[in-house]
């Protein structure tokens, strides 16, 4: 038998928790993801706000 | 003296659903679709975890300026039977947290969208949020019967910032996709403040049935619904229309134009007769209305990598 009878409100109030961890958690793992399509999408060789670099005489032989 | 009426009264402590309630989740559905919409209707595609976070922030964009909303509104949502069950009217959510939420929320999704997308997504997600609860909310909504005009725009935007979420940039199709929401919108609440009855003038919200009388207010469905339909079919012939939205639109319009024109001819005692009947169905058509078109356009951009949408 519990030692305190639990009230409704503490139930409440863990719903609420509960709630708001997953969400945090969910942020975090999303802020994540992101950051990786971030990183792998971008092309770092080139100067930012530059256009693709030209293909060279080489590359369309 | 402290004016007492209508001052909420909190009731224990509030649930994760009555904080979800304060976002307006029915309105935060037709950001996410009309959003969504937006940026797959785009020439350029964006990567799918992009395209999903940015969906998420506009939605947590648009549920901020909702929270903010209700937190300035309290007072009249509490005088109105269709609002007065909100969190802080019904003492679920106190008005400070409402604001703290709304605030709160409002920074996140505009700094998350500016780094997930792009900077001029993220601007104009501030705009849309300020626009709708400053603009609309303080200001337009009190003062003017043109409220649901012009703040009508605030509902707008969300499609544009789904297409610079994929572009970068404005173009005449997001403001195409921008003028059917703005244009749908008067009709809508037109129709919705014919049979609330005497929800806006309890509130003392100058809504054009309470300022202009409800003969005008039907004058105005009608002519708003002709603009609407001129509007909706011409989109039909641009970059993101096509054979799929042109017979929508037409069967829509067609629809709708049937309907204002019977809410014109009606009375106030016809009205009062069949408990608003057309007025109630007008406005569940609007509903649809405006789903089906966007649909359209998703359609039509769906097809478009098999060579099959558009013209």
């Amino acid at each position: 038998m519990a030692l305190r009878k639990e009230h409704e409100i503490h139930g409440r109030r863990r719903g609420l928790n509960v709630g708001v961890g997953l969400m945090l958690g969910a942020f975090v793992i999303l802020v994540m993801v992101l950051t990786f399509v971030k990183i792998t999408d971008t092309d770092f060789t080139r100067a930012p706000g530059t256009a693709n670099p030209a293909p060279s005489a080489e590359a369309t032989d | 003296m402290t004016d007492v009426t209508n001052t909420p009264t909190m009731q224990g402590e509030a649930e994760l659903g009555d904080y979800f309630a304060l976002m307006k989740p029915r309105v935060m559905q037709l950001v996410v679709f009309t959003a969504l919409v937006g940026m797959l209707a785009a020439p350029t595609s964006v990567h799918p975890v992009i395209g999903f976070a940015s969906i998420l922030f506009i939605a947590i964009g648009a549920g901020a300026s909702g929270a903010l909303n209700m937190w300035w509104d309290a007072d009249i949502d509490a005088v109105m039977r269709r609002t007065a069950k909100r969190p802080i009217p019904a003492g679920k959510v106190a008005p400070g947290e409402a604001l703290a939420l709304g605030v709160a929320l409002s920074g996140l999704a505009v700094m998350m969208l500016g780094l997930a997308a792009n900077l001029l997504a993220a601007a104009m997600l501030a705009f849309t949020i300020f626009f709708y609860a400053v603009i609309y909310s303080m200001w337009l909504k009190r003062a003017t019967p043109q409220n649901i005009v012009i703040g009508g725009a605030a509902g707008a935007f969300p499609p544009v910032i789904g297409w610079i979420v994929a572009t970068g940039s404005f173009s005449v199709e997001a403001w195409l996709m921008f003028a059917l929401i703005f244009m749908w919108t008067p009709p809508h609440f037109w129709a919705l403040a014919l049979f609330m009855k005497s929800d806006y003038d309890d509130a003392k919200v100058p809504m054009l049935t309470v300022t202009h009388g409800r003969p005008a207010t039907r004058r105005h469905i009608l002519a708003y619904t002709v603009l609407l339909a001129l509007l909706a079919v011409g989109t039909a012939f641009t970059a993101i229309g096509g054979w799929i939205y042109l017979v929508t639109a037409l069967v829509l319009n067609a629809l709708f134009l049937l309907g204002a024109w019977r809410i014109w001819q009606r009375d106030e005692a016809t009205a009062e007769a069949d408990s608003y009947l057309v007025e109630r169905k007008f406005f569940r058509l609007s509903l649809f209305y405006l789903f089906l078109h966007f649909g359209a356009i998703l359609v039509e951009a769906s097809l478009r990598p098999w060579g099959l949408g558009g013209w």
